[in-house]
């Protein structure tokens, strides 16, 4: 048991970026497994992905060609698991993705392998894989080892590892994958609601509100403080699943790639991991809080401590 | 014959605002823990009870892996509807991790013959999100995470799913049941429990399992039977805003300050 397994994750069609930051993952990880970096993209013709995967670090890359192009839990799990009967790598890096989330604690299950998920740190001691990972609400870093585990499984946190870049002349191998009766048949894709024509992805200036405002009532006086200072309004996910915003106003990881950001205020909002996650490329977030311990404060450029409801009004006076 | 719905849930761990780690260096003090029900759990459970309320036959059981205390979590369960509560414990199960608590839902599983699983997405504290779909795994069941739509009729063998991807993106897909799924925030609006429901609760029994029960044993469960350990638990050093202070006036002022340079500065 050596090298490195990475297992890339295409969309549509589309290579998923965070593919990349897993292979730098592993090159960096390289010494300490005595063994090749080898990556591996299932599909119904892998070899469209081949040439995005030849960058720096990747020893080989196995194609596994299988499924209908759109993700389907089984057909994913058994190819990676004919990936890692055949390389028999010592660590396996999955991105902690929606995706993932439905078939590698399956592949963990099923195979006995060390396994943690979410892990934002890959360390070796002593020849043995040490993971750290948030818990408790990202309250705290948790260390985890696996001992007697030959195989270690673990999905990685997007955003945490800079993209491998370069190029690198690895060997290309076509790999089969057994014939599996899958139990999930993907269908079509559905953008989020689009209750309002407002394009989060291309606005500049975002102020969101989040459950700190406590009522649905208060919206309206948010919505014109946004007017106001000529921000879009934005939302965490608890009030566009309450329904006090469209969920195409949701920002975040599961909401709108606010990818335009610059400016980013958040009102009421204590900072889910998920929400996080999806806003922290912004340069500027200024975060207006109740709570001093709010998670959004590590994040934050800027904090302010107090009664949003109070801060907003006097903050509109301004505008 | 009624179809049953087994809804796992979890009792998670919030921590208080000055909470200290344990003298082994590889917990939290349990002093500073503060127990409820898992956030996503409410939305599976209301996923179940809303199928039950739809007419048939339907039977909703909520089953967790936890001590004692996980009992309030369990008549939180009852009192917003679910028909008979179960909690498994053993000291040998102390410990656990998520792919060991699957082990022990599994077992459950078998031991109950539902038609239908749910689990929520993740749990609060830990954020594995893998519990659910590695008791798929262990089972050989169909399985889909992230559901935040279930279109589903009783007796059927199918059933419609949509999941929630990154970046406001949706998929439909079609599984065949029984089927264990992990449920999405959103996918309804859970209840309030009223005052009537939960002293109803009260008065209910809750069914307790053992590792015998389900013909388990304790190398299977606990740290042993983990597919990880725990070596150090550390509070991080977390980057910090600057804050801004003064008076609401002086705050509200220096924001409006920093919010019209950057509009200047992208004019």
């Amino acid at each position: 048991m050596s090298g490195i397994l990475v297992i890339a994750e295409h969309r549509r069609g589309e290579l998923r970026p965070v593919s990349l930051e897993l292979i730098a993952a592993a090159e960096s990880l390289k010494a300490s497994s005595g063994g090749p970096v080898t990556v591996a993209i299932v599909g119904p013709s892998p070899d469209t992905f081949v040439a995005a995967l030849k960058v720096t670090g990747v020893d080989e890359i196995l194609t596994l060609a299988a499924g209908s192009g759109d993700f389907d839990p089984d057909t994913q799990a058994a190819a990676v698991s004919a990936a890692i009967a055949a390389r028999s790598p010592s660590l396996v890096l999955i991105p902690h993705s929606v995706d993932a989330f439905g078939y590698a604690a399956v592949l963990a299950a099923q195979g006995g392998y060390g396994f943690a998920t979410d892990v934002f740190k890959i360390e070796s001691d002593s020849g043995a894989w040490v993971a750290t990972r948030g818990g408790y609400g990202q309250k705290v870093n948790v260390e985890l080892d696996f001992p007697g585990k030959a195989v270690v499984l673990l999905t990685v946190r997007a955003a945490v590892y800079k993209p491998a870049e370069g190029s690198s002349n690895p060997t290309v191998t076509a790999l089969p994958v057994p014939n599996v009766s899958a139990h999930v048949r993907p269908g079509e894709y559905v953008e989020m609601s689009q209750a309002d024509d407002v394009d989060m992805t291309a606005a500049e200036f975002i102020m969101s509100i989040g459950r700190g405002i406590g009522e649905e009532a208060r919206v309206p006086q948010f919505r014109e403080l946004a007017d106001a200072m000529g921000a879009t309004l934005g939302c965490s996910r608890p009030i566009a699943d309450s329904g006090w915003l469209p969920k195409s106003r949701q920002v975040g990881q599961s909401g709108k790639t606010a990818s335009a950001c610059k400016l980013y205020i958040a009102m009421g909002i204590s900072g889910a991991i998920q929400h996080l996650a999806g806003m922290k490329h912004v340069s500027t977030i200024v975060a207006v809080n109740a709570d001093p311990g709010a998670s959004i404060f590590s994040v934050a450029k800027y904090g302010i401590v107090g009664d949003i409801m109070e801060f907003g009004e006097e903050l509109k006076t301004h505008f | 014959m009624a179809t049953k719905i087994l809804v796992a849930v979890k009792q998670v761990i919030a921590l208080d605002e000055d909470f200290e780690i344990r003298a082994d260096g590889k917990d939290v003090d349990a002093d500073f823990f503060l127990r409820d029900l898992n956030e996503w759990d409410d939305f599976s459970l209301e996923e179940a009870v809303k199928i039950k309320e739809a007419g048939g036959e339907v039977e909703v059981v909520v089953v967790t892996v936890g001590p004692e205390e996980a009992d309030e979590s369990l008549r939180k369960c009852l009192a917003k509807g679910a028909d008979r509560a179960v909690r498994i414990w053993d000291e040998s199960m102390e410990g656990s991790d998520s792919q060991a608590i699957a082990r022990v839902l599994a077992a459950a599983i078998k031991h109950e013959k539902p038609d239908l699983v749910f689990a929520g997405v993740q749990s609060s504290d830990h954020s594995f999100a893998s519990t659910g779909i590695a008791v798929a795994g262990l089972l050989g069941w169909p399985h889909a995470a992230v559901v935040n739509q279930f279109d589903f009729s009783l007796g059927a063998t199918q059933a419609t799913i949509r999941r929630e991807l990154e970046g406001g993106v949706l998929q439909m897909m079609n599984i065949d049941l029984p089927a264990v799924l992990s449920i999405q925030l959103g996918i309804n609006t859970p209840r309030y429990a009223s005052l009537r429901t939960i002293k109803q609760a009260a008065a209910k029994p809750i069914e307790t399992l053992g590792l015998g029960d389900l013909s388990l044993n304790a190398a299977e469960v606990g740290e042993v039977g983990s597919a990880s350990r725990v070596r150090r638990m550390y509070i991080p050093e977390k980057g910090r805003a600057q804050m801004i202070e003064g008076s609401l006036a002086e705050q509200a002022a220096k924001l409006a300050a920093i919010i019209k340079e950057f509009k200047g500065a992208t004019v």
